[in-house]
């Protein structure tokens, strides 16, 4: 290794750039610029006023917070759903009225005047509702009218009854204790904003109300598609806006004891800055309560401090003005290129020098050479098929393999002419095994390990192992298991091959080339699932070996064959079978005569593995050039090998015409036949295997004659 | 019932009401009031032909009432500071165009709806002007300047205001009858995608409809202060804006764009000056008149949802 590459590989192999393209997949990081801006203001206020955070300051502003909050929570939760409420202002002073009226008019008791303020939002917002979610009028231009109206009607109702609050000479404790008291050192308008923000972000994040919410403002029209009722959801986010800003009316009633002309004045503006400076985005489907808090402090703060600091008519206008506008623009702009950042950084390659490999050329004299018996394989279900990973047969000598479309597919014997779907499991079912009791398991791709019983239930073991604890991905979830064997003592020793792409984006892992593959082990005697081994390029194949004491895994980016000791003096250790072959391995399988088969789904190239010496050179591929024109390894030729227990190669078929099997993830061997699958093929091959035990089966090598 | 849209119904209505209204009372039916009522409607006219552009293109303008009142408020008070006439014009001049030409790229470039941006953007240029330019409300126009002989002016016994408003009323139908460009503006209402893919430019054309609105508001502005003789802020806190919305709307003008007209401006003008005329002769107070005027908007804009339905699979995602 010279200097340049030794460098290369400190660089790539030691710099965990792929957490960059990981912590930006994290919603949160959604947060992250309100958040800044959250600790920037709150510091340049706290520092340019003095006492700006005093108690008694404090003690003022966070009423004046809570009542915000209430209202800022309800624009919220109309904006993720897709919608604006411009006329939270209107609801608030009229809110504000109606309990200034009960109490100071009628004379009531304090309970009827706050039910009358949120009597009179839950109206307005209902109102709303139906000529937004049920008229289908847009969102913004009627909010807009209702809010000239309600404002119109409140300026009426304060110029007529105003006096008559002004004489009244109602009083109760309970009034002046939500006006001016506190409870636990906090405002009680406060502690309303505080549990009605939990109570929202639990219903927006657990409950089916919120979800469909959340669906609405997503995706309308999907979720009018999948059945959700988008115009009553749409009515009732409208109703809930109300009821805040109603409830909201009624404490500043409380604290003002009274309600002025410009109660309410402007509010929407303050609210809508507050919500979408937040980060919450403009229609609907991103954001939470969190981000509607985050917005509140962050504008009241900067309002307040403004007008503190003496700066005259208009300052705060045009704060907001220009606050509104960077966060709308800021947001449009992330929604629209997250992806693309993500797409340019998150693949991250690594540094892999591949040792050199004997030669595979057709007679080259090694082990390794190819030659051409996979071209004269019989086709079974030629032109019916979709990606056949794997194929196994069971006692009967029926044939199965998993398609492209989540199904397991069934050849019937004697001919296999005959198929039909034994099941439909979903997803893409990779490799496949029987158990001692002839139910099918199957590593299904983007799902988890399921099993089929004979009566073609299908019933999920695993899908989850547990999460490492330097993950920020969650990899406790399994992303792309791959093939599974089983030990005589009934435990599913399984493959996992990457935790950084999704089972169909295999190929950019290959680019990748980073070592997260994993080995696991599920026991169905307690349903757990367990980590074996972590830290491999691609953990593929999987294979019990013959006497039962050892797993066989590959790891097809690194070309290389493991054996994981499950038993005896070495348990639990792992040492390396056969490293730096010509190909890349696939499945791994018994062979009648005590050695294995293995597949190589594609050949090494000189150039690939020069570009796995390059990672610079890959991550600038990955970035610059789009994905048809990438330098990927070659798959067009791969093979099938048999192999013995000390890694010995021994034989090496290949389709040189690349015309039925060129790229091979699977073989089988059964009564003196091998069957071969490929997971971009459109058939299965057949082929006499000359010389072998044409009475074995793997499954009474396995599990002793038929019971 | 095909024929009777919303422009016919709306037609109807003010025929109507100046009908009862000519039989009901007395004083209606007089040059003197008739010409009241033209000129009472003719800044916010001019407002809404800005508008009618700006919305037959898909889009809106909620900074016009502050471009309006804040750039002649500039206008003057550079003026009362001594500066010469053109170069205070111009000055202000760029700075309409600067304001259109911001609200345009941010909805252009940035692809950030136009409400949020007009919204933001007048909000800013008032506070901004209030604060840093203006100490006070009000700013008179200095005495002498030609504003005072041109809210004087009466050819004809008609006020200037209402000529300015027919010659605007005319240029407008000619650019959006007889121009490309004007034809660009119906093309990329109605359909974006498909104007910007048949090769229209549409992102400048954007621009060119908010600098197109900004202007249309500094004209009002300067009509506006040469009859009071001064600008008054606090316009923008009222709900002129609104007005302007429901003249461009409730004659026809589509809020979806790529529909109406100069003519449609014309009969939302003449209703709201009808209604607004005869409520002021029936002598029904300012507060009720404001609550009218915003259930006659509400109803245009159900009225307009009705007869141009939203559908559940078509509408775009975030269009609010």
């Amino acid at each position: 290794m010279n200097f340049r590459e030794r460098l290369q590989a400190w660089r790539y192999n030691l710099v965990p750039d792929h957490i960059i393209g990981e912590i930006l997949q994290k919603r949160w990081t959604d947060n992250a610029i309100p958040f800044l801006a959250l600790v920037v203001v709150v510091a340049a206020f706290g520092h340019a006023i003095p006492g700006f955070f005093g108690l008694d300051a404090l003690q003022d502003s966070t009423r004046q917070l809570g009542e915000f909050i209430l209202v800022v929570i309800g624009l919220t939760v109309v904006m993720l759903g897709g919608g604006i409420d411009l006329s939270v202002g209107a609801i608030f002073a009229l809110g504000a009225f109606a309990a200034v009226a009960c109490f100071f008019i009628f004379h009531l008791p304090v309970w009827v005047a706050w039910l009358a303020a949120l009597g009179v939002g839950m109206l307005f917002g209902a109102a709303n509702g139906y000529l937004v979610g049920y008229l289908r009028l847009r969102a913004f231009l009627t909010t807009l009218v209702t809010l000239i109206i309600g404002r119109a009607v409140y300026e009426i109702l304060v110029v007529n009854f105003g006096v008559l609050v002004q004489l009244s000479d109602a009083t109760s404790e309970t009034w002046d204790f939500i006006g001016d008291g506190e409870a636990l050192g906090l405002s009680v308008s406060m502690l309303a904003a505080l549990a009605l923000s939990v109570v929202v972000h639990i219903v927006l994040t657990r409950s089916r109300p919120g979800w469909h919410l959340l669906a609405v403002g997503g995706s309308r029209r999907s979720a009018h598609n999948a059945g959700i009722k988008v115009r009553s959801t749409v009515f009732y986010s409208y109703v809930f806006s109300g009821a805040c800003a109603g409830s909201a009316g009624f404490l500043i009633a409380a604290r003002l004891s009274g309600a002025g002309p410009n109660t309410g004045q402007g509010l929407e503006i303050l609210a809508l800055t507050a919500s979408v400076v937040g980060g919450n985005s403009l229609g609907g489907g991103r954001g939470s309560v969190v981000k509607g808090l985050m917005g509140a402090v962050i504008v009241l703060v900067m309002t307040n401090g403004l007008i503190r600091l003496g700066y005259g008519t208009g300052s705060t206008q045009m704060v907001l003005g220009l606050l509104l506008a960077a966060a709308v623009t800021l947001d449009i702009r992330w929604l629209k290129n997250r992806h693309k950042v993500l797409n340019e950084v998150y693949v991250a390659p690594v540094y892999l020098a591949l040792g050199e490999a004997p030669s595979a050329l057709p007679g080259s004299g090694t082990p390794c050479a190819l030659n051409n018996r996979l071209a004269q394989a019989e086709a079974i279900g030629l032109g019916d098929l979709e990606g056949p990973e794997d194929v196994i047969l069971d006692r009967d000598d029926h044939l199965y393999c998993g398609t492209r479309h989540g199904e397991i597919v069934r050849f019937l014997a004697p001919d296999y002419t005959r198929s039909e779907v034994f099941a439909h499991v979903g997803g893409f079912p990779l490799g496949l095994t029987f158990d001692r009791d002839g139910n099918l398991l199957s590593c299904v791709g983007a799902m988890g390990l399921y099993s089929v019983s004979p009566d073609r239930k299908v019933t999920q073991l695993t899908a989850e192992t547990r999460r490492s604890l330097t993950s920020i991905q969650d990899d406790a979830r399994l992303r792309d298991p791959n093939d599974l064997d089983i030990a005589p003592d009934g435990k599913v020793y399984f493959t996992d091959s990457t935790k950084r792409y999704d089972a169909h984006d295999w190929m950019l892992d290959s680019i990748e080339n980073r070592a997260t593959g994993r080995l696991l082990v599920y026991d169905p005697a307690t349903g757990t699932t367990r980590t074996l081994l972590d830290g491999y390029r691609y953990t593929n194949g999987v294979c019990l070996s013959h006497d039962g004491q050892s797993v066989l895994f590959c790891e097809s980016w690194a070309c290389r064959v493991h054996r994981y000791w499950i038993a005896g003096p070495r348990a639990g250790r792992v040492e390396c079978v056969i490293r730096d072959m010509p190909g890349y391995p696939d499945n791994i399988n018994r062979a009648s005569d005590g050695s294995y088969w293995m597949a190589w789904l594609g050949m090494r190239t000189p150039a690939f593995d020069l570009s796995l010496r390059h990672p610079a050179m890959r991550k600038r591929m990955a970035r610059r050039l789009p994905q048809d024109e990438w330098l990927f390894p070659n798959i067009n030729t791969g093979g099938v090998v048999k192999f013995t227990d000390d890694g010995q190669i021994t034989a090496t078929w290949g389709d040189l015409g690349g015309e039925s099997h060129a790229m091979v993830t699977s073989m089988r061997e059964h009564k003196g036949y091998l069957y071969i699958g490929g997971i971009l093929n459109n058939r299965i091959g057949r082929i006499r295997i000359e010389g072998a035990d044409p009475t074995w089966d793997a499954n009474t090598a396995y599990w002793g004659p038929r019971r | 019932m095909g024929a009777l849209n919303q422009e016919r119904i709306v037609l109807l209505i003010a025929v109507a009401i100046f009908v009862v209204a000519a039989l009901a009372l007395p004083d209606f039916l007089t040059p003197g009031n008739l010409i009241a009522i033209v000129r009472s409607i003719s800044v916010l006219g001019i407002l809404a032909l800005g508008m009618g552009v700006v919305v037959i293109g898909r889009g809106i303008d909620l900074s016009m009432v502050a471009v309006m009142a804040m750039s002649v408020a500039w206008y003057l008070h550079l003026l009362n500071d001594g500066m010469a006439d053109a170069a205070a014009l111009g000055l202000t001049l760029a700075g309409v165009v600067a304001v259109g030409l911001a609200n345009g790229f941010l909805v252009a470039y940035a692809e950030v709806p136009a409400i949020f941006v007009t919204l933001a953007s007048g909000s800013f240029v008032f506070g901004f002007v209030r604060s840093q330019v203006i100490s006070q409300d009000a700013v008179p126009v200095p005495l002498g300047h030609w504003m005072m002989d041109l809210g004087a002016l009466r050819p004809g016994g008609i006020p200037a205001d209402v000529y300015v408003f027919a010659l605007m009323a005319l240029a407008v139908w000619l650019f959006l009858r007889f121009t490309k460009w004007g034809r660009y503006v119906y093309f990329a209402g109605d359909n974006p995608v498909a104007a910007r893919n048949a090769g229209i430019p549409v992102r400048p054309m954007l621009l060119l409809r908010y600098v197109l609105s900004a202007l249309a508001a500094f004209a009002a502005g300067l009509l506006t202060a040469a009859s009071l003789q001064s600008i008054n802020s606090r316009v923008v806190n009222s709900t002129l804006l609104y007005d302007i919305v429901m003249v461009a709307v409730i004659g026809g003008i589509g809020l979806s764009g790529g529909k109406g007209g100069v003519r449609n401006v014309l009969i939302g003008a003449a209703l709201i000056g009808l209604m607004l005329n005869a409520m002021t002769i029936l002598q029904i107070p300012q507060l009720f008149q404001n609550l009218i005027k915003s259930g006659v908007l509400l109803a245009a804009i159900v009225v307009d949802g009705l007869l141009n339905p939203r559908d559940e699979q078509t509408a775009q995602q975030g269009d609010i």
